[in-house]
């Protein structure tokens, strides 16, 4: 695909920077043939903080899965102007901060410290810089007291805080999450929308705590059948009644 | 049902012994392994003076005295394989049996040979077991890549370790979910067969997803196939004291091994 022509036609203007994600009809199927995503495009500029919405099996997880090139369908993607392809794979996991739906994916260290320092290992960063950033990570969720805890012996809601703050001390300019306040209890779901609230990057949110989407997001796309249907201002699309019934939403 | 996982092995702890860099207590127990290799055989005093060089280790690593040894009676079946050499030794008989038409002969070099053996493995085991007990498993692997163990061989130890992690909770899961579900001891042996029988084929189709998943989690945070460890690797003075120390009391297990 010819990626200078398509950011030149996507830009508000020539010269100006490019969408900090890109995705050109993108279409993928399970290997057991189940199809998953039927052609989504979709653009969020730097910045811009979204919210992925859509019933059971939409597709949401499949298309996050896409965005550091874990899951390889046909289209195109890019990152801050980089194509998603295999030279460019390093690059594009350093930027964007991938957050799975069931956090015993993510979680698969002896310890809680070492599941968050495997990313800044990993970036080659040196040992006391990794040492800082998975204290500030596991300040940002609120979790400092479970450095040494083994993480497969969490709740459900404290592992998904530390798989957050394995993303976050990774420094991302993207975050992925996915269903980041399911299992949450309320304090740590606010502090969690807190978090996002302050944090000044760019985020796509797959989620159906429609009452977060309306606190949060300014913009929601909503999927379903692999399809994006609707992509607009989130006060807008939650006053559509017929549009939400005819997805399986519900306004908060 | 008691859940034992494989990162339980290691006890956390800031001992002299837990902060030994994990080159020397690799090296360490190495040494020990080869050292019980070599005692002769029938050399008790060595052998007893090793499992108090274990014991001893134990307790400066505040793990319990006999940590290990409690540990170490799962290895002991695989040493009792060596049970052929009671009979195939030769030496001074000491009891025959009559099976057929050959005879079994124990001797007594046989049997002397045949603890002796049992003792090397069982102690070998119970300081591996204090390795493991000590050491984080990634800097275990680390110490490995400084030690020269090809990187391949460490990428594979390291994801098997993962991956046995892996194995045993979805095992644990699947258990969880068929006891929630069956009343009382649960109906008849073939029925039991059965769920166990389909048990195996979810475990493995379960384990092989997940494991797919952990690797993906793995590699979008930038895995290359190196286990790296913030825990710096850095011989100090108490390390090479330590490694000298081992030598010594290693050496001196020899002499008395064989002068008593
Ligand atoms: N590993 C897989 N193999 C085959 N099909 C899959 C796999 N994972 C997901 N699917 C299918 O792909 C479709 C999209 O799944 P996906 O997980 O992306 O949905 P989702 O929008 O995230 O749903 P949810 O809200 O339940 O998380 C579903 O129909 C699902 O059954
Ligand atoms: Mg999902």
């Amino acid at each position: 695909m010819l990626l200078r022509d398509l950011d030149i036609a996507l830009a508000p203007s020539p010269g100006a920077e490019p969408p900090a994600l890109l995705i050109e009809d993108l279409h993928f199927a399970y290997p057991d043939g189940r199809v998953a995503l039927r052609g989504a495009t979709l653009s969020v500029a730097r910045g811009e903080k979204v919210a992925l919405v859509g019933p059971n099996g939409a597709g949401k997880s499949t298309l996050l899965l896409h965005l550091n090139g874990i899951l390889r369908g046909k289209g195109h993607i890019a990152i801050g102007g980089v194509p998603v392809n295999e030279r460019n794979l390093p690059q594009v996991r350093a930027r964007v901060g991938l957050v799975f739906q069931n956090p015993d994916d993510q979680l698969f260290s002896p310890t809680v410290f070492e599941d968050v320092a495997f990313g800044p290992l990993h970036m080659g960063l040196s040992a006391d810089d990794v040492r800082a950033r998975v204290e500030r990570a596991l300040a940002l969720v609120g979790m400092q007291a479970y450095r040494d805890r083994q993480p497969y012996r969490l709740s459900m809601g404290e592992k998904k805080r530390i798989a957050i703050a394995t993303v976050l001390a990774m420094d991302p300019d993207i975050l992925a999450f996915d269903e980041p306040s399911a299992g949450l209890d309320p304090r740590a779901r606010r502090g969690l929308i807190d978090l996002l609230r302050n944090l000044p990057l760019t985020m796509l949110v797959s989620t159906h705590d429609m009452l977060m989407v309306r606190e949060l997001f300014d913009r929601m796309i909503i999927m379903d059948e692999g399809r994006i249907v609707a992509d607009g201002n989130t006060a807008m699309l939650l006053a559509d009644q017929a549009l939400l019934e005819a997805h399986g939403l519900e306004a908060p | 049902m008691k859940h034992i996982h494989l990162s339980d092995r290691y006890q956390n702890g800031a001992s002299r012994i837990h902060r030994l860099e994990p080159r020397v207590k690799v090296i360490v127990t190495l040494l020990f392994i080869i050292s019980n290799v070599i005692l002769p055989d029938g050399a008790w005093i060595g052998f007893a003076l090793s499992f108090g060089l274990v014991t001893l280790v134990c307790a400066l690593a505040n793990i319990g005295v006999f940590f290990a040894l409690k540990r170490s009676f799962v290895a002991l079946p695989f040493a009792l394989v060596a049970v052929t050499v009671v009979f195939t030794t030769p030496g001074q008989p000491l009891a025959g049996w009559q099976i057929g038409s050959s005879a079994l002969i124990a001797t007594d070099t046989g049997v002397v040979r045949f603890f002796s053996i049992l003792a090397r493995s069982w102690l070998s085991v119970q300081m591996a077991i204090v390795l493991t007990a000590v050491t984080p498993i990634p800097d275990l692997l680390h110490a490995l890549r400084h030690l020269r163990v090809p990187p391949l061989l460490v990428a594979v130890i390291g994801l098997m370790v993962r991956y046995l992690t892996i194995l045993s909770d979805e095992a644990l899961r699947l258990m969880r979910a068929r006891d929630a579900r069956s009343v009382g001891s649960g109906g008849s042996l073939l029925w039991r067969a059965q769920v166990t029988g389909n048990m195996v084929g979810q475990l493995f189709l379960r384990s092989y997803d997940r494991s797919e998943r952990v690797y993906q989690a793995m590699l979008a945070r930038g895995f290359d196939g190196r286990f790296l460890t913030a825990n710096p690797h850095q011989m100090r003075a108490h390390d090479w004291w330590a490694l000298a120390g081992t030598v010594v009391a290693l050496a001196l297990i020899h002499v008395a091994g064989m002068a008593l």
